[in-house]
């Protein structure tokens, strides 16, 4: 860091410090939700949520060939199977965020072009492994849903749509695996009982009390741990007899970097969405909740469009869309413009439209970002009509 | 000895980073290492998953972080 940006940055935390109202009834109670949010997320969501999911999410980037997808989004390679493969694949692809904007590029210029490279730009980080979690586990099951599914089907469109408007310059160059193909330790089969029984854990170990007295979900409540216990020790027995030593150091590291890499900056966002918005249902962040529902109450186009932009110009590190949003609509914010704002959120922020811009020219840039908020918009106020 | 270590700049990135720097200093080799962060450039080394490890321009992994025996042996097929 320069001296000189440093010296602004004391200048104007100085200015900050100088000049806040600390003695504010509305201040020291914004303050204080801050703390609130995220002694609730530290007790509700990190033990039983956030840990199984971040190993879920190493285990992913472990142990899932990237090549044996990667084959699809070639040059040659069936133009309906890349768009599919291009709106899926994020969930397994896109766990960390640095590798989004990469096979981005790859796709765009090596590879099945600027279709397949917007899908998958526009799908990843909402499909992301982790995203989904924290997405069903936080707002609910219901808005978790709509976001995956939203961003697969709009995804292709938008694909489509790119790929319509721009003719594809034909690849200059193929990209290839340039990786020999490792040896393989355990088949299919032991690899998805591994994988199903990681989810499962996640599944039974985040289990939450369910309302009615007698249900099957509170029959499960009820026996959530024998099942976790039980699933850990299947795990253990697998891990056990299927992995080598070294495999299983590769996965805590891996497990550990996504840890590393997320919890401070989710943390923060936890803090600043509780700051700015307050608990859900507590009306005491630095925002009146009055000022957040005339906004962008009601499932109007305008609210919707709203929410579009304002998601995608703003900046989220990877997974703060969560709480922020869990803010917003405990503060009176509706439903579909939080889906649009989900969609359009994490898909661009400015950091990453000046990188688009870099790949793919201003032009192409401006449209697909035109085309994000458009359909989330769209989308957002459709959800908003059936379910709200 | 040329290493290239590409990526946007993630800690996964980083590891792969610190690891060559560890491996250079335990072999003893004097090799100019250099961060790619800029996707274009990354690009022309045809590799879909970040981090890559590049040494004399040669790929030897993308996408996942490789431990330091696999570097360690990377660095003695390039020095043959």
């Amino acid at each position: 860091m320069k001296d000189r940006t440093r010296i602004l940055i004391f200048i104007v935390v100085f200015v900050i410090l100088y000049f806040v109202p600390l003695t504010g009834i509305r201040l020291q109670g914004a303050l204080l939700e801050a703390f609130f949010m995220v002694q609730e997320y530290a007790r509700e969501h990190v033990l039983f949520c956030l840990i199984p999911a971040f190993f879920i999410a190493g285990a992913i980037i472990n142990f899932i060939s990237k090549e044996a997808i990667i084959r699809y989004f070639g040059p040659k390679a069936n133009r309906i199977l890349a768009y599919g493969v291009a709106s899926v694949s994020g969930s397994v692809l896109a766990v960390c965020s640095c590798t989004v904007l990469p096979i981005f590029a790859g796709i765009y210029s090596g590879g099945a072009g600027i279709g397949p490279a917007a899908a998958f730009l526009y799908a990843g980080p909402a499909i992301n492994v982790l995203a989904i979690i924290l997405t069903a586990r936080i707002l609910g099951i219901e808005i978790g849903i709509a976001r995956a599914v939203g961003s697969i089907v709009f995804a292709v469109i938008i694909g489509l749509l790119m790929s319509a408007l721009f003719k594809n310059k034909t690849a200059v160059t193929e990209v290839s695996p340039t990786v020999e193909p490792e040896i393989k330790q355990r088949s299919l089969f032991q690899n998805t009982i591994y994988f199903v029984v990681l989810v499962l854990i996640l599944i039974f170990a985040a289990w939450a009390r369910p309302k009615e007295a007698v249900s099957f979900y509170s029959l499960m409540f009820g026996i959530k741990w024998y099942l976790t216990f039980g699933l850990l020790l299947l795990l253990g027995i697998i891990l056990f007899s299927w992995f080598k030593k070294d495999e299983l150091s590769d996965w805590v590291t891996s497990t550990w970097f996504f840890a590393k890499q997320i919890l401070p900056l989710l943390f923060f966002g936890v803090m600043i969405a509780g700051f700015l918005l307050g608990r859900p249902m507590v009306d005491s962040g630095i925002i009146p909740s009055n000022f957040i529902s005339i906004l962008v109450g009601s499932n109007s186009i305008s609210a919707n469009f709203f929410a579009a932009i304002f998601g995608a110009f703003m900046y989220f590190a990877t997974l703060t869309e969560v709480p922020i949003l869990q803010g917003l609509l405990g503060s009176g914010m509706s439903k579909g413009p939080a889906l649009a704002l989900l969609l359009a959120g994490p898909a661009v922020s400015l950091p990453s439209m000046l990188v688009m811009r870099s790949i793919m020219g201003t032009k192409r840039t401006a449209v697909y970002i035109l085309l994000v908020v458009l359909m989330s918009t769209v989308v957002g106020w459709l959800y908003g009509l059936l379910f709200a | 000895m040329e290493i290239k270590i590409l990526g946007p700049g993630c800690s996964r990135c980083e590891e792969v980073h610190k690891r060559t720097i560890d491996v250079l200093a335990e072999l003893n080799i004097a090799a100019d290492v250099e961060k790619v962060t800029d996707l274009r450039k990354i690009m022309e080394y045809k590799i879909f998953v970040t981090p890559g490890l590049i040494i004399n321009s040669k790929v030897k992994c993308s996408g996942k972080i490789p431990s330091k025996s696999d570097i360690k042996k990377w660095i003695a097929e390039e020095l043959k």
